[in-house]
């Protein structure tokens, strides 16, 4: 893999960082310079109203959309200066991703999905199996290894989708309303197993969602308003609790 | 420091603090007062003009306003009353400061959401500000959840779906703000 340039400052205990990026979808903004910078470990999740530009930030953050302008930064690469090759080699080995709906390939069972990266990477196809196997335990539906993802529920698929991501041990996970398609009760316990299982693992979580009780499972949740990303919440500690004025009276 | 106005209180709205606002408009009599306080405020419930006179003496008293001379007319109080700078400091400390994120406090948020946008004032921030507190308390909730007995579960749940629904209308209000700058203007 072609090393691109570190540029000259690099925020500190950043991981992932958005600079200043702009994204176009012809004539129609998405992102107009849209700043973040997520450090190693943390669960940070990106909010925002219907066509804000929080899933364009993710993408541009996972690098699959290049942006326009600005730079996207992992581990002080600058993403957007890779070849296409080395990307996809960065989003295969260090990314891990969940999508509202699964994304599985519905001609393979759910082990098939688990091991399909794996193999992807070159694992040999005996570990590759007996990893997605422990994958699949843990998330809850290792019995349902054998079974096509068509035959599994809405809940069940998306545990294999958060197996499948986990499998890897990524670097960084990256959840795009990952509970959208769920119930209330079923998406709980989707994030449960997410953020348990990726704090464990010490992965950084980037998670898009329009959902409050999702994001609340997040150290940071920031705002994405008309392609910038307009607040940033501080992360709750015992330390520094919310200050609040008693206004009503 | 908010809890001195506590004796004349109409449910979740701070009438001191709204006429303080009112006034930073511009010097206003008490007549005046209660007019815009009902017309933007009172939501159907006249505020009394008793307590009008009551909360500008108390405002007068602890220096927030400055009362002027009995002008001649009818009526049982003539005065013009004006904010001091201690009066501007508390209103912008209250308008700043999130409100606690309890649910159903809509109504203080609409007041002060209102007040801004009739001051020229940055609704958004302070929009912004509380649904970040909002966040913070769903956050804590959130971990609650996680490490407690199924009964807290049960509440932390209630107190977590009546917050994302203060969420949802913070989130409306923000994108319509520019409408309602429209409306509060031409009132």
């Amino acid at each position: 893999m072609n090393t691109p340039a570190v540029p000259a400052s690099v925020s500190r205990g950043s991981l992932i960082e958005a600079r200043d990026v702009v994204k176009n979808f012809g004539q129609t903004p998405a992102l107009r310079g849209a700043n973040v910078t997520v450090p190693q470990g943390e669960i940070f999740a990106i909010m925002g109203p219907s066509g804000s530009g929080k899933s364009t930030l993710l993408h541009c953050l996972a690098g699959i959309f290049t942006p326009d302008l600005g730079d996207v930064l992992f581990d002080g690469q600058v993403v957007n200066a890779m070849s296409e090759a080395d990307r996809t080699r960065l989003r295969r080995t260090a990314f891990g991703f969940v999508f509202q709906f699964g994304q599985l390939v519905p001609e393979l069972t759910a082990a098939d999905n688990v091991a399909l990266p794996l193999l992807l990477n070159r694992t040999r196809r005996k570990v590759a199996y007996k990893t997605a196997d422990t994958w699949l335990d843990k998330l809850g539906v290792g019995d349902k290894g054998g079974n096509r993802t068509g035959e599994l529920s809405g809940g069940e698929a998306q545990r294999v989708a958060v197996a499948r991501a986990l499998a890897l041990a990524p670097k960084v996970i990256f959840a795009d309303e990952p509970t959208g398609s769920l119930d209330s009760l079923t998406g709980e316990k989707v994030m449960d197993l997410l953020t348990d299982l990726a704090r464990q693992q010490g992965a950084t979580v980037v998670l898009v969602t329009h959902d409050a009780r999702v994001a609340a499972y997040a150290d940071r949740v920031a705002t994405v308003r008309d392609g910038i990303v307009s607040s940033v919440d501080l992360p709750p500690t015992a330390a520094s609790p919310v200050t609040v004025a008693k206004g009503v009276n | 420091m908010l809890d001195v106005y506590t004796q004349y209180r109409v449910p979740f709205v701070s009438v001191p603090l709204t006429l303080l606002g009112l006034l930073e408009r511009e010097p206003s009599h008490g007549y005046d007062l209660k007019r815009d306080y009902d017309a933007f405020f009172g939501r159907g419930k006249q505020l009394p003009f008793g307590q009008v006179y009551a909360t500008l003496g108390r405002l007068a008293r602890d220096g927030k306003v400055i009362a002027g001379d009995a002008e001649p007319g009818d009526g049982p109080d003539r005065k013009r009353y004006a904010i001091t700078d201690a009066g501007r400091g508390e209103v912008d400390a209250w308008l700043t400061e999130p409100v606690e994120p309890e649910p159903h406090l809509q109504t203080v948020l609409f007041a002060k959401v209102t007040l801004a946008l009739m001051l020229g004032k940055p609704a958004s921030a302070y929009l912004d500000t509380q649904r970040a507190a909002h966040i913070r308390r769903m956050q804590h909730l959130t971990e609650l959840k996680r490490t407690g007995p199924l009964v807290d579960v049960l509440l932390a749940d209630h107190a977590l779906f009546h917050l994302e629904a203060d969420l949802h209308w913070i989130d409306l209000t923000s994108a319509r703000l520019a409408e309602l700058a429209e409306a509060v203007k031409n009132q």
